[in-house]
Order: structure tokens, then C-alpha cells, then sequence
């Protein structure tokens, strides 16, 4: 009892106490009197209606355009004879795995309008000059921004469709073949109402991805002077900062999140009529034909767009002295990495952040998702359900609007602590919660509580079923939590870029710090570095856990 | 309180000012112990980050014992960012480089600043430093104008801020921004002083690329993202220019602003001692040469040598700064560009 009161306080600390912050920040103005003013504000006043407009429409535009994509990737993964799905499964991790920024970083040097290496190939190609003909890609756009974000949303679009295909019963489909509907009628009025349900939750899930993301907006939207919520809510951060209209500025995004989510229950909520066939045989793979070939054309776009080429461009970069220039031996040169790694200073305590932060934010992580997971899944104490809750809500907090929060909270004594590495640990173990929580339950929902009590029959206590009995099982699934937190967090930039001073700057922040003065070479030796890390972490988790993550 | 003892208070304090410096101005050997037992020194600068890890590595050269942590943002960043620590407590920032000189005037103001003349600044023109000894102008540059030769024909580049709005130019120009720049901040100033608010009221419908950093606008038109460049660092220009990059500085004929760009210590220095040591090389011909031949800057130190390629100031009809009469503008100056030109 007492040990459960202590568990649902940490998280009350961790979720709801940013929250309150927030809230009554938003209330309150500079003299400290209760106010609507910072409300008043942002519905009457144009600079932050555009940016809310900006907001949800590319959000909407991104959530359609990963569905157009990403449902017949799924269905073709799912339900065709299309060769190579494992290496195409692994590319779409791969998209997955790489953070948004990074990817609009390369996305600049592939689709500037005119020194873009794409546009400079197309330039070439029909012999025309930059300026005078309209470009092929202008990624400095609201269009491009979209691209960019749906270049690294469409996995979650696409493991939701084809997980929904996975889970629904061939024989629905056979019954329609064998009386006699030819295949695409099959697929519009069998297959495609049952998965709605998933398509909608991708499309709901690719909009709050979007919504919440800080990094292509500021890296491809304002430079076209092209303002978002997230980076509206930043610019209020300069210093003084305007802590009343920000926490106001934030209240919208974290209402159409949580109306995001909601929806999204109800939806998956009903997936239940789909497996009414109960336990299924094998899935029919339909024999593509010689539309095998448009089906890897739409897997060679996308995964060329969101992997080949930015990796590609990432990689010519950090060797080139300039990135725009022809590639010749000239041109070759080690100086961005002897910079990033011998001379810039910022790069070893950068690095030491960010791996103090992965690791601590990701072992307190494991353990409070474990201990949570364990206490509600096994209904072992009162209240447990308000304890999954609370782990899970954070998932309806944007990133930037949860460092809102924890910056209100910890910018004055009692506890001072911007300015450490705790507000950033803090907001880590915050962000990560849900997804910690969901990867335990899902371990622990797989051993079954006989297991345990067989052990206590025989005279064990309920710390040694579960030191003996039960930890044993799970262990794989604790470890690749671990690893998902861990790489969550070295990654995150949206909710560190208000919340970081000089001391605790993350490879994340310091890379938007040489974006702003265009260095891009050693931008590029730095998003290597952390793909290198990225992929490394990957091969442990998929060793230990043996399992698909998409 | 009496006119005597007025006068004896404002006596002793003038006294104790003078009479019991904190720490010598000079480097000794005592402040050299104490540094290299402090380790290192933090510097928080706005020079492009190449250029200031260049200077890092000379000090290191000369004084091994002592680390330097580079922190590079935009001035208004690295303002933003120091003033933000302050008011949490946060003491990181030992030494601090700004290229918004209206900034040292209100930590002077603050009273955040030490007290510090490196030996080399007594032989610097008085306008270049404060008179009670709190900063100087380390480097100054200009705030030029630009262009990509391989997009522009020299005949067809623009010659002027005027220029700029015809509409060939919609479309081609790449700008910096004030709410990040100290330099572009002291030329939009200039240029409002000559031009008005009206041009750039005009010159936002130009279609201008907006990026962050005067450092930033020349990289952009050397890559040719952009064919001219209407505000970046006249340094950045000659390093693009000695990297034969193809690009070629305009000084407009309205005038080219001039930003000077001084350093200071502060008074709650985490490593004081350290700060002094690098403060005084900071200023030493050595630095100063490195400043103007790596670094594309302009010194102010009477020895140092320009290079011969390079436009003599005195050809070049400047836009002085004024940072006292600045500094009460800065917040509508950013506050009307914000409205013109976005974030």
C-alpha cells in the first residue's frame, strides 16, 4: 500500500505536476493576477493563428500521405508474394530509427532549390540554370517540410496496417474467392473494411507524430518564413522569456493530441470483429505477377527517399570541403572529422550528455515501466488501474509542451533544476514512459501468472517467484525497453531545445546549433555518428528479444 | 547621511577601486598557477565556430595546462542564453564575445562585468575600448553584401541596398537575422537609420530566404542556394574567397555597416584566473594575426597586418555603430523585423 502511494506519486510528479504548471501559468499574467489575457491572445492575434492553421493542415497532409503510401507497402508486405520482405522490413526500420532532423538536414543538401544535389543533377540533366527554371524539389516549403515528416512517420502507418493485416483470418478472404469475387473486389469489400479501423489509427497516429515534431519545421519551414506551433512556442523561449503565451500557445496541441488519442481508442477499441474466424491458418500470399514491378518502384521511392539518399548525401558530405561542389579528389577531405572529433570542443561533452542522459533516462525508465507493468498487469495493488493511466498519458504530451511544463516547474527554488541534467532526465523518463510501459506489458502479458504460483505452491515467497520464476522470462523484453528508452532519448531534440544551457548541451541541440550557421560538414560527421549508435543499439535489441519491432 | 561622510564613502570606494585591483592585468605567474588549477576557461562567442576553435587551439598551443570550452551561438543567442543563466543562478560563462556592442553596455550597467585591460588594449585607440576598462573590441567586421559570381555577372550584381528590390532579384536574395545576429542586428539598425523601415517593409516581399547567422548567409550563396547575400560577415566573405569559393563582397553605396565586436570577462567568473589569461592573449599581436589572417576579421590593434587583398577600411564608406543609442531600440528592432520577415 504505502510502496503503491509512492509509485503513483513519482508518476503524479513526472506527468501531472508540469501539467498544473502549465495550466496555471497559462491563467496567470506577468504581475501574477489571474488573467485570460495570454488566451485572448492567441485567438485574436494572426501570429499564432497562422502558425496553428500551418500546424494542423501539414499534420493532415502528412497523415494522408503516409496512408497512400504506406497501406499498399503494408498490404504488399502482408498479403503478396513480393520477394525481398525481409530487407525491405529492415529498410522501413531503418526509416523508423532515423531521427526527423536528421533527415531534414540531408533533405537541405538533396532539395534545395538550387544548390540541392537533386535539383543540380536535374539542372544538368535538361540543361537549364537554376533561377530561371523552377526547381524540381523546393524542400524550403510548406510541401517540403510535409515530405520530409512523412519520410519518417510512414513506418508507424505502415507496422499498424500491417499488423491489422497480420491478425485478420485469410479464410474471410478465401470465402470471398471461392464465391467467386474476383481479387480487387476481395480487397475493396472484405479486406479493406476490416482493416479501416487500423488505417484510421495510422492516420490519426502519422498527425500527432507530425504535430509534435520541432525539427523539420525549424530546419525547412522558416526559412520560407513559415511558422509552426512547436517553433512558435520556441521563439517565445528567447530570452525574456514569454512564459504566459507559451504555456497558453501550448494548451492547443495538447488538446487536439489527446482528442487524437481518444479517437484512436474508439477505434482500435472495435478491432475486435475482425478476428471473429478465430484461430486462423496461413495467410494466402497473393501471386503478384508482373505487378511486381511497380510494387518495388513503391517500395524503391520511399525507401530510397527517406534512406538511400539522405544516407548517401550524409555520408558525401562529411567527406567533402564543399557539399554543393562536384565530388573530385579535390574536393575529398578528412577536415570534418578531425574538426567534429580533435577541435570542437562541444563534440566530447555533447556525447558524454547525451550518453549520461540515454543511460540514466533509460535504466530509471525500465524500472519504473517494469515495476508499474508488474503491479497493474498482475492487479496487485489498489489502484492500478489509475497507475497504468498515468504511465501511459504522457503519450498525449508534444514533447515541447512537456518542456513547457517542466521548465515552469523547475525554474525556481524548491527544486532548481534548470540548468542540470535532471530537467532533461526528467523530461526523457517522462516522454519514454508510455512506450517502456507498453513494451513491459506486452512482456509480461506472455507469462502467465500460473507460472508464478505453481512456484508458490510450492512454498516461495512472491520475490522469489518472481527473482526465479518470472524475471527469467522477461528479461528479454526489459532489455530491449531499456534500449527503445535509451534510443528515444538520445535523439530527442523537441522537448531539449528549450530546456538545455551550455553545460548540458545533447548531440541534438549542439547539431541545430551548427544548422543556424549552415555547417554542414560537421552536421553530417555527427548524424553519422548517431546512426552508427542507432544501428549498433538495434542489432543488441533484435539479438536479445529475437522479434520483429516493425 | 552627511556631506563628509558622502565624501569619505565615495572617497574610499574610489579608493579601494583603485588601490586594491582584484587580480593583476597583466599575466602572471601566480595567475598562470592559479589557471592551470582551474583548467579551463568557458568561452561563450558569436565569431563562427571554426574561427573560434582556431583561437582555442593557439591558446592551448601556448598554455597547455589550460582547456578551452567554445560556446557558439548568434550574439542575441549567446545574449538570450547568458542573461537566462543568470537569472537561474547558472555561473558557467567565464570570458564572453558579442558582435552587439549595445550588449556590454547593459552587463556593464548590470554590473556583471570585471574590471580588465590586457596590456595590449592601452596601445588601442580610445574608441575601440571602455573607458573604465570593463571591454574592448576584440575584432570589428562589416556587414557586407554578396554574391555568387557563377549566378551573377559582376556587371549585373547589385551595387546598393536600393537595388536589392528590383524584382530580378525576387526570389535569389538570402538574409540573416537580427533576432539571432548581433551583426545583422547593428546593420538593420544602420540601415533604418539610412533607408527606413519602409525599404525593408519592401524588401520582405522580395521572397528573401530567411536563415539565422551572418555566418550562415555566405556559406548559402558560396554553395550558390542563393545568388546574393544582402547582410553576412565581411569575414566569412574573404575565408569563402581565400577557399576560392565563387563569390565576391558588394559594399553598398549607401554605406557598409561597421560592427565592432568586443570581449569581457564576467565579474562571477567560474574560473577567473584562466579568463585573465585568456583575455590578455586574446589581444596579444599573435591572436590578433591570427584573428585577421585565418579569421577574414578586422583588428584594431595597432601592430597587426592586413592582408594586401583585402579592401583597406579606408576605402569603404562605413556606417558607424552606435551602441548606446541601440540599445533602447533592440526589442521593437527585432519585434518590427519579426512582423516583416517571420522567425
Amino acid at each position: 500500500m504505502p510502496f503503491s502511494l509512492a509509485i503513483v506519486l513519482v508518476l503524479l510528479v513526472l506527468v501531472l505536476l508540469p501539467m498544473a504548471w502549465l495550466a496555471v501559468t497559462s491563467l496567470r499574467s506577468d504581475s501574477g493576477g489571474p488573467t485570460l489575457g495570454n488566451y485572448r491572445q492567441l485567438v485574436g492575434d494572426a501570429s499564432f493563428l497562422r502558425p496553428l492553421f500551418t500546424t494542423l493542415w501539414t499534420s493532415a497532409a502528412v497523415g494522408t500521405v503516409c496512408l497512400l503510401f504506406a497501406a499498399p507497402m503494408g498490404w504488399l508486405v502482408s498479403r503478396s508474394d513480393l520477394p525481398g520482405k525481409r530487407a525491405l522490413r529492415l529498410l522501413i526500420l531503418a526509416s523508423f530509427a532515423t531521427p526527423p532532423f536528421l533527415g531534414a538536414f540531408a533533405w537541405v543538401l538533396l532539395g534545395g532549390p538550387n544548390a540541392g544535389l537533386i535539383n543540380q543533377w536535374y539542372y544538368a540533366l535538361f540543361g537549364l540554370k537554376p533561377f530561371e527554371a523552377s526547381p524540381l524539389i523546393n524542400i524550403f516549403s510548406a510541401g517540403g517540410m510535409v515530405f520530409v515528416m512523412a519520410l519518417y512517420t510512414f513506418p508507424y502507418v505502415f507496422t499498424f496496417i500491417a499488423n491489422g493485416l497480420d491478425v485478420i483470418p485469410g479464410e474471410l478472404e478465401e470465402a470471398s474467392s471461392i464465391l467467386g469475387a474476383p481479387a480487387w473486389r476481395t480487397a475493396l469489400d472484405v479486406t479493406f473494411p476490416l482493416v479501416l479501423p487500423a488505417l484510421l489509427a495510422g492516420f490519426l497516429v502519422a498527425f500527432l507524430q507530425a504535430m509534435t515534431l520541432f525539427g523539420p519545421p525549424a530546419i525547412l519551414a522558416l526559412p520560407a518564413r513559415i511558422d509552426t506551433m512547436t517553433t512558435k512556442i520556441w521563439s517565445l523561449f528567447q530570452f525574456p522569456p514569454q512564459l504566459g503565451l507559451a504555456a497558453a500557445a501550448s494548451v492547443p496541441l495538447l488538446v487536439v493530441a489527446i482528442a487524437l488519442l481518444r479517437t484512436q481508442t474508439l477505434l482500435m477499441g472495435r478491432r475486435g470483429y475482425s478476428i471473429i474466424g478465430g484461430k486462423s491458418g496461413a495467410i494466402t500470399q497473393h501471386p503478384l505477377g508482373a505487378w511486381k514491378v511497380p510494387a518495388l518502384a513503391l517500395f524503391a521511392v520511399v525507401l530510397g527517399c527517406s534512406i538511400l539518399l539522405p544516407y548517401g548525401v550524409l555520408l558525401r558530405t562529411a567527406f567533402v570541403r564543399n557539399w554543393s561542389a562536384p565530388a573530385g579528389l579535390a574536393n575529398l577531405t578528412l577536415d570534418n572529422w578531425r574538426f567534429v572529433f580533435i577541435e570542437f570542443s562541444q563534440t566530447r561533452l555533447a556525447l558524454l550528455n547525451t550518453f549520461a542522459l540515454g543511460v540514466t533516462a533509460a535504466t530509471a525508465g525500465t524500472v519504473l515501466a517494469t515495476v508499474i507493468g508488474y503491479l497493474c498487469i498482475r492487479r496487485l495493488v489498489w489502484g492500478h488501474s489509475v497507475l497504468g493511466f498515468l504511465a501511459t498519458a504522457p503519450v498525449a504530451i508534444p514533447g515541447i509542451v512537456l518542456a513547457v511544463g517542466l521548465f515552469l516547474a523547475y525554474t525556481h527554488p524548491p527544486l532548481m533544476l534548470y540548468g542540470t541534467l535532471a530537467i532533461i532526465f526528467l523530461a526523457y523518463v517522462t516522454k519514454e514512459m508510455p512506450v517502456g510501459y507498453q513494451q513491459i506489458r506486452a512482456a509480461l502479458t506472455a507469462v502467465h501468472p500460473e507460472l508464478e504460483d505453481a512456484s508458490r505452491i510450492f512454498g516461495a515467497t512472491r520475490l522469489r517467484a518472481l527473482r526465479d520464476v518470472t524475471a527469467p522470462l522477461i528479461r528479454n523484453g526489459v532489455i530491449a525497453t531499456w534500449i527503445l528508452i535509451f534510443l528515444g532519448s538520445i535523439r530527442e531534440l523537441s522537448a531539449t531545445i528549450l530546456l538545455f544551457t551550455a553545460r548540458t548541451k545533447t548531440i541534438s541541440v549542439t547539431m541545430f546549433d551548427l544548422r543556424e550557421s549552415n555547417d554542414w560538414g560537421p552536421i553530417a560527421v555527427l548524424s553519422i555518428t548517431m546512426l552508427l549508435i542507432t544501428f549498433a543499439m538495434i542489432a543488441v535489441v533484435t539479438r536479445f528479444t529475437q522479434r520483429r519491432i516493425i | 547621511m552627511t556631506g563628509i561622510a558622502r565624501l569619505l564613502m565615495s572617497g574610499l570606494l574610489t579608493w579601494s577601486a583603485v588601490a586594491i585591483p582584484a587580480l593583476a592585468q597583466e599575466t602572471t605567474q601566480a595567475m598562470l598557477d592559479a589557471a592551470a588549477k582551474e583548467g579551463k576557461v568557458v568561452w561563450y562567442s558569436s565569431v563562427d565556430v571554426k574561427v573560434a576553435e582556431a583561437i582555442a587551439q593557439a591558446f592551448k598551443a601556448a598554455y597547455p595546462k589550460i582547456d578551452v570550452d567554445v560556446e557558439r551561438s548568434g550574439s542575441e543567442r549567446v545574449f538570450q542564453r547568458i542573461n537566462q543563466e543568470h537569472q537561474s543562478g547558472i555561473r558557467n560563462v567565464d570570458v564572453v564575445n558579442s558582435s552587439d556592442a549595445s550588449h556590454f553596455l547593459f552587463w556593464k550597467q548590470q554590473k556583471w562585468l570585471a574590471a580588465h585591460t590586457p596590456p595590449d588594449v592601452k596601445r588601442y585607440a580610445p574608441q575601440f575600448k571602455d573607458p573604465d576598462g570593463y571591454y574592448a573590441d576584440w575584432r570589428a567586421t562589416l556587414s557586407v553584401m554578396g554574391y555568387n559570381t557563377n549566378l551573377v555577372a559582376e556587371k549585373d550584381a547589385p551595387k546598393s541596398y536600393a537595388d536589392l528590390l528590383d524584382p530580378r532579384w525576387k526570389g535569389k536574395l538570402v538574409k540573416s537575422h537580427p533576432g539571432y545576429s548581433g551583426t545583422s542586428l547593428t546593420g538593420t539598425y544602420a540601415i533604418v537609420k539610412v533607408l527606413g523601415w519602409d525599404y525593408l517593409a519592401k524588401l520582405a516581399k522580395q521572397d528573401v530566404q530567411q536563415l539565422q547567422s551572418t555566418t550562415a548567409t555566405p556559406k548559402s550563396i558560396a554553395s550558390g542556394e542563393r545568388a546574393v547575400m544582402v547582410d553576412g560577415n565581411e569575414y566569412n566573405m574573404f575565408i569563402e574567397i581565400d577557399r576560392k569559393s565563387p563569390v565576391k563582397i558588394i559594399y553598398p553605396t549607401e554605406g557598409t555597416p561597421f560592427v565592432t565586436s568586443p570581449t569581457a570577462i564576467f565579474a562571477d567568473a567560474p574560473h577567473p584566473n584562466a579568463a585573465r589569461v585568456f583575455q590578455n592573449f586574446l589581444y596579444t599581436v599573435k591572436a590578433q594575426q591570427l584573428v585577421v589572417d585565418m579569421g577574414g576579421a578586422r583588428s584594431l590593434h595597432p601592430d597587426v597586418k592586413e592582408p594586401a587583398n583585402r579592401t583597406p577600411l579606408s576605402k569603404i564608406k562605413l556606417l558607424p555603430d552606435d551602441p548606446a543609442a541601440m540599445l533602447p531600440l533592440v526589442g521593437e528592432i527585432k519585434k518590427r523585423y519579426t512582423e516583416l520577415f517571420g522567425n
